[in-house]
């Protein structure tokens, strides 16, 4: 009976308690919230809409800077090679053809190279090795634009002059492309050096698209007696074509940009020749170089109408590249 | 039907089976061959004086880049205290607010163009922008400049990582009373600490060895940082001056300066590795 | 609001002049209602997936919400608390009335709302913080409380919701460190600490092992004289044991309602029917 009683008293006690919890604990917010507060999404949305902001101001100061240059030189500046601070006369062909060849010879060298790597790290290497390697490559990614330019200036460069550019010169020198002196830095040494700095982007973005293919399909062919090789030729680069050719692309943005790596190597030098020895220039470098110089208002101005030229060359790429991979999303996701 | 020889396409996958390994080998030695010239020059420049003291005239001994230190830690720094809220912020819109929208599309698609736009554009951008108005060049521009780089990458991270959580939990902090922006700020944020951090972080990495921003902007200076309203010491610019100019203990110097950056850009990448490890736990 | 008052109040809504609905779900309650559903019908986008649904949830008791997938049980209860408006494109029409007043109505206080009707989920959705941080989030959501009222109610949750002898010695651990089941108490826990009036509970023992499923139903049983509970379980033989009243739903219609013997013994559709005995679903 005892027992019960206490039970009581302890269940009344409880009771009580529970009733002053409602009435005077629930003072907190007088109910002000009715409706979510939409404080918080205006502030956010309005975040996301300064980067709208911000390329859309990139644009409008580019031009407006580049405005002299484009009103004194006109269309004519894309296709003009001279380019004289002293006599005023600016073309940009001579950047435009650096940056174009520099990058072709990126693409060259890293877009196989990416995919057989890719290959390797998701086809061939056991997972002891996947998972290293596959940091390594990481890590080259990692590695800051200005560290390439050093190294390659001071370390690749001379190589060059030493062993690879000699060779090519003696075994291929008939071609226009490898003839002259071998200095070392040149738009060759540019080249290849870029290919180095896009190699892991690419090949990460192939690795992705590799794991992609379903398991399934690979089996299957490996099932009917196909080779490695031959599964991932006919039936996984099939399959992830589109998402190859993607990764190109995003590597190929990354080089055309690419500045301080190229302004080291790339000699700085005003010309268009055949050779790939000889030294060049890319918009990017052109810009490095010579804007502490760049005190005229013209010279400025065409200085400001290079980077308007790379920000729109560079814009087409991206947003081709992303419509592209959106494309390739939504088809994959249908499938 | 003629059959194609076994032989023939055995050799060729093994062909390509040796391609591919020795070009993962090749990738390998590049990485370890500018790691271990990093290494081996740097170190030849890391001294006491390197670290401590201001630099000095080509030809003068014990000079350092210690002002260089101080003032890209001040201009990360600042870029980072910019960038953080508005990337963080526009990640939320995207992952919370703004999925399905046309607003939301648009951001997302910009935010990825964006990303690939050379960092010498941005710099160009800040300086028509803040330097030509202000007629002066910056630690603040620069620090503007890094910024830009930046907040596409946190917004991009945040909104991924923030994505990964699941709508279950919206639902059930929600359902118990929370307002939305509670429900982002304390539950989600909390669930997704590690990606966040890590998206920091790698941002934080990758404008550290930056240079072509800075061109335009901050400079350098030879002088301890007073303010940072003036052109101020960094260590990515100090590397091009030096490693351009034709004195050896200049360049040495640049060489000791990469070997610094080096070594904090891989220490963040690999910490973010450790970071992203220990919250699986 | 005592027994009597709501009684009152129930008969009193009856004599209203309510729209013509299907004579069979009329749910003819003896016992007065907390939540009454006039006409509900929900949308996805542009489908439609509940379709003039008409309900009366009984005080202190236990509903059943049963039915083959996909036949919108969970989408109904999802109307209880509007955590559907987390979806822009999913909205409701109708009328649920709680207290007197319907909570789908535009100026309606959804925060209190959800105070009043908690939600407990399929998979234990705990917040990441500590157990003892999981409780005390929703109190400091709604009442201004000193540290030690905090304890006193954190401690008064878990012992009501049978979990106090096994937590109290891991307060501060994290609360995925408990079991599933567990977890899932202490979601009841969390939901009950706030003074609710309904708990919701979306197959709450689905994701959870039968010994600790047997926990929770019997656990639902004695929360049942505090709180009235709505249960949706697509396991027949669970809705036979702890619920008073079943509604079964089939393709977003409320086919039949009533106490949970008469739905299991002498159903008066021949769906409900095929569907008790596993002809279907």
């Amino acid at each position: 009976m005892a027992i019960n009683y206490e039970k009581k008293i302890q269940r009344e006690q409880w009771e009580l308690k529970q009733a002053s919890f409602s009435s005077h604990a629930r003072l907190k917010k007088e109910s002000r919230v009715f409706k979510e507060d939409p404080f918080f999404r205006y502030l956010s949305a309005l975040c996301a809409s300064f980067i709208l902001v911000i390329m859309l101001g990139i644009l409008i100061e580019l031009y407006r800077h580049s405005h002299l240059s484009i009103t004194t030189f006109g269309i004519k500046f894309i296709y003009t090679s001279a380019w004289d601070p002293v006599k005023k006369e600016f073309g940009a062909l001579a950047s435009i053809y650096g940056t174009l060849i520099s990058t072709l010879i990126a693409m060259l060298i890293a877009v196989p190279l990416s995919l057989v790597i890719s290959l390797f790290l998701t086809e061939l290497a056991p997972p002891i090795i996947t998972k290293p390697v596959g940091y390594a490559i990481e890590l080259l990614a990692a590695i800051p634009s200005i560290i390439y330019g050093m190294w390659g200036l001071f370390v690749f460069a001379p190589f060059m002059s030493g062993y690879i550019q000699p060779a090519l010169s003696n075994n291929l020198g008939f071609l226009p492309l490898f003839q002259g002196p071998p200095m070392g830095i040149g738009i060759l040494t540019a080249g290849i050096i870029l290919s180095f700095m896009i190699l892991p982007f690419i090949t990460a973005m192939m690795r992705d698209v590799f794991k992609m293919v379903p398991a399934v399909v690979k089996e299957s062919a490996y099932g009917m007696g196909a080779t490695t090789w031959e599964v991932t030729s006919k039936v996984t680069m099939r399959y992830g074509l589109s998402g190859l050719v993607g990764a190109s692309f995003l590597g190929l943005g990354r080089a055309i940009g690419e500045t301080m790596a190229v302004t080291f190597v790339i000699g700085n030098y005003r010309q268009i020749s055949a050779s790939l020895f000889s030294a060049g220039n890319t918009i990017a470098s052109t810009l490095a170089n010579e804007f502490a110089e760049a005190t005229e208002p013209l010279y400025l101005s065409s200085l400001l109408q290079l980077g308007l030229i790379l920000f729109l060359i560079t814009i087409m790429i991206q947003a081709l590249t992303q419509l592209w991979l959106i494309r390739i999303q939504k088809g994959i996701g249908k499938l | 039907m003629k059959e194609r020889s076994n032989f023939l396409r055995r050799v060729l996958d093994w062909v390509i089976k040796i391609v591919a390994t020795l070009s993962a080998l090749f990738g390998i030695m590049i990485l370890i061959w500018i790691l271990f010239e990093v290494g081996r020059r740097g170190a030849q420049a890391m001294s006491f004086n390197f670290f401590t003291k201001l630099p000095t005239p080509p030809g003068v001994p014990g000079g350092g880049v210690a002002n260089a230190i101080v003032g890209s830690l001040a201009m990360v720094a600042l870029a980072g205290f910019i960038s953080v809220p508005i990337g963080l912020l526009a990640g939320v819109y995207l992952s919370e607010f703004g999925k399905d929208t046309k607003f939301g599309s648009s951001v997302k698609f910009v935010i990825s163009v964006m990303m690939g736009i050379p960092s010498i554009i941005l710099g160009l951008f800040i300086y028509t922008l803040v330097v030509i108005p202000t007629k002066h060049f910056s630690g603040y521009a620069g620090a503007l400049a890094l910024a830009l780089i930046m907040i596409p990458i946190i917004a991009r991270t945040s909104e991924d990582m923030l994505t990964l959580v699941p709508n279950s939990l919206r639902e059930s902090a929600l359902a118990l009373g929370a307002p939305r922006w509670k429900v982002i700020i304390q539950i989600l944020f909390r669930s997704a600490k590690a990606g966040l951090i890590t998206g920091v972080i790698l941002a934080v990495a990758r404008v550290s060895g930056e240079t072509a921003p800075l061109l335009f902007t901050a400079l350098n200076s030879p002088y301890w940082m007073r303010s940072l309203n003036q052109p101020t010491a960094n260590l990515t610019m100090t590397i091009f001056n030096y490693a351009m100019s034709p004195y050896r203990d200049w360049q040495r110097i640049a060489w000791g300066a990469s070997l610094l950056i080096v070594i904090v850009v891989l220490a963040l990448n690999i910490f973010t590795r450790f970071i992203l490890r220990e919250s699986k736990r | 609001m005592s027994g009597e008052g709501l009684e009152k109040k129930a008969m009193a809504m009856r004599e209203l002049d309510w729209p013509i609905r299907d004579e069979s779900s009329i749910p003819d309650l003896e016992i007065p209602s907390r939540i009454s559903v006039r006409n509900l019908n929900f949308f996805y986008g542009n489908k439609q997936a509940l379709f003039n649904n008409n309900l009366e949830i009984a005080v202190n008791k236990v509903t059943a919400i049963i039915g083959p997938s996909g036949c919108g049980k969970s989408t109904h209860i999802r109307v209880y608390n509007r955590i559907y408006e987390l979806y822009r494109d999913q909205r409701a029409e109708g009328e649920v009335i709680l207290d007197g007043e319907n909570i789908l109505s535009p100026g309606y206080n959804v925060i209190e709302l959800r105070r009043k009707v908690g939600m407990i989920f399929q998979r234990p959705t705990t917040f990441p913080m500590s157990v003892y941080e999981n409780i005390a989030y929703g109190l400091r959501l709604h009442y201004k409380l000193n540290q030690s009222e905090i304890f006193e109610r954190v401690e008064d949750a878990l012992k009501r919701a049978v979990l106090w002898e096994e937590a109290k010695e891991v307060l501060d651990q994290p609360a995925t460190s408990l079991s599933g089941g567990q977890q899932q108490r202490l979601c009841i826990a969390r939901a009950i600490a706030v003074e609710p009036e309904v708990l919701l509970m979306d197959e709450p023992t689905s994701a959870i092992d039968p010994i600790a499923t047997a926990k929770i139903e019997e656990l639902i049983e004695s929360l049942k004289q505090k709180y009235t509970m709505v249960i949706v379980t697509h396991n027949m033989q669970q809705a036979a044991r702890i619920s008073d009243f079943t509604a079964f739903f089939y393709e977003g219609h409320i086919v039949e309602f009533g106490a949970t013997r008469q739905i299991f013994t002498k159903p008066k559709k021949k769906q409900t029917e095929d569907y008790i005995t596993g002809r279907f679903g």
